[in-house]
């Protein structure tokens, strides 16, 4: 089952770099990150690359194989022929550290601009909620931040003017998660969604499903549900007219 | 010398997981400036891994539940050695932190009623562990994570600045706590990305760095539980209790090797699952011990029963505590039963229908499928024990967390005393939440008591810190890859799971040339983002713990819990009496280790235990306290 593979890694930083070629043993088994820890420990021990627990659990080891946004983690190397050249680069969307590590720090931004969970006004142990209605945000909350989503996104891949504007699909599950939150006291997610997040800007091309590890329904169950949200509170006129006459403030 | 980065806080929690960030909370609801300091980005700390639950008491799904019985549980679990008070305050708090946590946004799985549903867990009398599926660890991390946000935007509207009063330094190592007269005085390190050096002038640290799994060959640990925070508490003067008790978790994953102590999570048992050898037998039922007798299943019929009526059937014995698996599936192994790749079968597809399973355990399909290519609703999955846990660490004062350093603090799985001997499934994040929280406030009730009088970080402690730190680039020794699969492969094979006092010896004696080794260990490169620098600065962490763990290992002469010794095989009542405290010999000298004793039970916590089961753990002089006349409350007799 051993065999020796060709690999080719992206070595450089913020001034450039280049793809660099490796011939490495590969035996059963074994994914994408045990070869890169493998040329790490015998060939280049300063190539840099970040992982955690090697279980999909984490979101640490994103990274473009073949061109393709995965974890290193959960790509087995037997999805890949013998004589296949794997070639690893960083996330195209983020700027470059070092090697495979980017700054991801675009979606800690994001993160901070979210308005928090607003706790309902209930003694603590008091909150009761339907299993059928935590599971809808549950789904999002599975969400392990690899950023694979926001770095495939074409609103924002290779489109940097547009990330002042759009908070990428992490944070669009975010606001379903809070907007579908069977006791979240606060009521204007969708407007957020639209003024703040740049909902509008998805055109739900579903690339961002199709690359989520958690299989997480982005698209459809996250931000479709939020678009329709958007239309309903601020170009359903006869909601229009209710805020206006009512005064909503939340 | 190069230039510091400098910054100065009330507070420095050391570690993102759910104690250092629980910790973080409470010190900055206390009013405190806080940094939390971590060597990956925030959010994905090894508490992600967790899968099972949060064991609370809340009495949900079981009335009859209570903090006493979950005190009597864990004190059970850890054979008695536990630090009494710390399970104390545990068993009593961990309900309020898990219905907190739903006030940061936390989405757990509900009861009928709407309520937060409980799991059945190996140890736990009730249903008792809050849990999301078998991701309750990611809810945990991004609950906290959410609510440290939300403070920096309270801290925005107040301060105009979302890190006025809360900072999250990701990808940063800590490498020495500084002290002056005797206090901590901060904490030195360098940024992963840069190489560049960072000094946080600090009167308080709190230590929440996890485990030593990475010390271990098979482990189920992230690259990260190196044990730095218990090797920084030693050299700043602080003490290590009980670094013996290491939990093996019994089903860890086999096959395919790259994943290869990867945890299968005890709630596949705790649904339904069973473990079989390879002649197909139910083994669990040979190895239920004295000490269980009776209070498991002894038939597959009473045991099966049980999932549907726990009131009217006992347990089946695949829910024993961990360690007691363990070592039966490494019997089973070491008799021949084992599966092709030396493990046993856990099986849940035939148990289950598909769809259950899907629902109760999707993590753990979708880990076996896409990592393992196995479908665990068709087959049995292979496992066997990993290295898992550490219930040892740092010597700590239960109702403060304060270690014997002044301004030094230690929480989370770092920290000792709380799970005795062995630690059951689901008290680790409830540990998390209650000690963290009590870290918090124990720092800032301690920089409060300060006031102005803060130690100061000494330029020469900055000088020796870098020093240190940059040796590695002038050496042409070995590559710390290499020294680092050594210490892992002389852990495992000679301190793991059953152990042997000639090994344990063998083991000290590679430990010691191992450090010659890596006193002139080599890297390549330069600073800005190279994991074998980084490596080789852990490496020296790693081996002063490790060291700690053999030599304890050798001292405990019994088996109990997590220390398995084939030489002492059974449990020594007047060993349980004994804690082993591990301390430095000045700067950088060898490890010491002296006996202390374990801190008496209260009469009333005491009182809560039959008598006949007392008998298996106690002396006879310590059972016979009972007859005394209980002490009068107040005015009592003492001196």
């Amino acid at each position: 089952m051993t065999y020796q593979a060709h690999f080719r890694l992206w070595r450089g930083d913020s001034d450039g770099g280049e793809l660099k070629d490796h011939t490495v043993e590969v035996n059963e088994g074994e994914v994408v990150l045990d070869i890169i820890h493998r040329i790490q420990a015998t060939q280049a021990p300063d190539l840099a690359v970040r992982w955690n627990c090697k279980a999909g659990k984490c979101g640490s080891c994103s990274a473009e194989i073949n061109g393709k946004p995965r974890l290193m983690c959960m790509s087995r190397m037997n999805t890949f022929t013998q004589e296949e050249t794997v070639t690893v680069t960083p996330m195209r969307t983020f700027p470059i550290i070092r090697d495979l590590v980017t700054d991801v720090s675009f979606n800690y931004e994001k993160a901070r601009q979210f308005p928090a969970f607003a706790p309902p006004d209930l003694p603590l142990g008091e909150y009761r909620m339907a299993q059928v209605d935590v599971e809808r945000s549950q789904e999002f909350r599975k969400c392990i931040e690899c950023f694979l989503c926001q770095d495939v996104c074409h609103v924002i891949r290779d489109r940097e003017d547009n990330k002042k504007a759009f908070s990428g699909p992490r944070f669009l599950i975010r606001a379903a998660e809070l907007a579908m939150h069977p006791l979240d006291a606060r009521k204007d997610r969708a407007d957020f969604a639209r003024t703040e997040q740049g909902i509008g800007l998805c055109n739900i091309t579903k690339c961002c499903t199709e690359v989520c590890p958690e299989h997480i329904k982005i698209t459809d169950n996250a931000i479709i549900p939020m678009k329709e949200r958007v239309v309903d509170r601020s170009y359903d006129p006869l909601v229009w007219l209710g805020n206006k006459i009512r005064r909503r403030t939340d | 010398m190069s230039e510091f980065e400098r910054f100065e806080y009330d507070v420095v929690v050391i570690g993102a997981g759910g104690a250092g960030l629980r910790a973080a909370i409470e010190a900055r609801e206390h009013g405190l400036r806080t940094a939390i300091v971590c060597k990956s980005l925030f959010g994905k700390a090894h508490t992600v891994m967790a899968e099972g639950g949060i064991a609370a008491a809340m009495g949900n799904v079981n009335s009859k539940d209570s903090w006493q019985v979950h005190f009597r549980d864990t004190m059970r679990g850890g054979k008695f050695l536990n630090n009494p008070r710390m399970a104390e305050l545990h068993a009593q708090e961990s309900p309020d932190r898990v219905w907190e946590l739903e006030t940061y946004g936390a989405l757990f799985d509900r009861t009928p009623d709407g309520r937060i549903s409980q799991r059945n867990f190996g140890g736990h009398e009730y249903p008792r562990l809050a849990h999301v599926g078998d991701r309750t660890g990611l809810e945990l991390i991004r609950t906290l994570q959410q609510k440290i946000v939300s403070l920096q935007q309270d801290d925005l509207k107040e301060h105009g600045d979302f890190e006025a009063r809360i900072k999250v330094f990701a990808e940063c190592t800590i490498t020495d706590l500084p002290r002056t007269d005797g206090k901590v005085s901060g904490a030195l390190g360098y940024w992963r990305e840069s190489g560049k050096f960072v000094v946080f002038e600090a009167p308080a640290v709190i230590i929440a760095t996890g485990g030593i799994g990475k010390n271990f060959k098979i482990t189920s640990n992230s690259w990260e539980g190196t044990g730095d925070g218990l090797a920084l508490a030693l050299r700043t003067g602080a003490t290590l209790v009980n670094m013996e008790f290491i939990q093996f978790h019994p089903t860890g994953m086999i096959w395919p090797p790259s994943v290869k102590g990867l945890l299968v999570t005890e709630s596949v048992r705790g649904d339904g699952g069973v473990l079989r050898n390879s002649e197909g037998k139910r083994f669990m039922f040979d190895y239920v011990p004295e000490v269980f007798r009776g209070q498991y299943a002894e038939s597959e019929e009473e045991g099966d029963r049980w999932y549907k009526d726990p009131e009217h059937n006992k347990r089946p014995p695949e829910l024993l505590p961990r360690d007691e698996v363990a070592r039966a599936i490494n019997s089973e192994v070491k008799a021949g039963r084992g599966t092709a790749h030396g493990g046993v079968f856990l099986d849940v597809s035939t148990r289950l229908p598909a769809e259950e399973i899907l629902r109760k355990l999707p993590a753990m399909h979708h880990q076996f499928k896409e990592l393992a290519d196995v479908d665990i609703t068709k087959e049995p999955m292979e496992v066997g024990p990993t290295c898992h846990y550490l219930m040892g660490g740092i010597e700590v004062d239960a109702d403060t967390t304060a270690t014997r350093v002044p301004g030094l603090f230690a929480c989370g799985e770092s920290a000792g005393g709380m799970h005795g001997s062995n630690r059951l499934g689901g008290n680790s994040l409830s540990d998390l939440l209650v000690f963290g929280r009590r870290a918090g406030a124990g720092a800032a009730a301690y920089v409060l008591g300060l006031g102005e009088n803060r130690p100061k970080v000494r330029q020469s402690d900055l000088e020796a810190g870098e020093a240190v730190a940059v040796a590695p680039f002038e050496n042409e020794g070995e590559n710390p890859y290499t020294l680092h699969q050594e210490l892992q492969g002389t852990m495992n094979d000679l301190v793991g799971i059953i152990r042997r006092q000639g090994e344990i010896r063998e083991a000290i004696a590679a430990l010691e040339a191992l450090k010659v080794r890596a006193a002139t260990v080599g890297v390549e490169g330069h600073r800005q983002f190279n994991p074998g620098w980084h490596l080789a600065l852990d490496l020296r962490n790693m081996l002063t713990v490790s060291t700690c763990v053999a030599l304890a290992a050798l001292e405990r002469e019994e088996s109990r819990g997590g220390h398995t010794r084939e030489d002492f095989p059974g449990m020594n009542p007047t060993w349980r009496g004994v804690n082993l405290i591990c301390s430095l010999d000045g700067d950088g000298g060898s490890v010491l280790i002296e006996h202390k004793p374990v801190p008496t039970i209260r009469r009333d916590l005491f009182e809560l235990f039959e008598r006949p089961e007392l008998a298996k753990y106690f002396t006879e002089a310590e059972v016979a306290t009972l007859d005394e006349p209980p002490a009068a409350p107040e005015q009592g007799t003492q001196p």
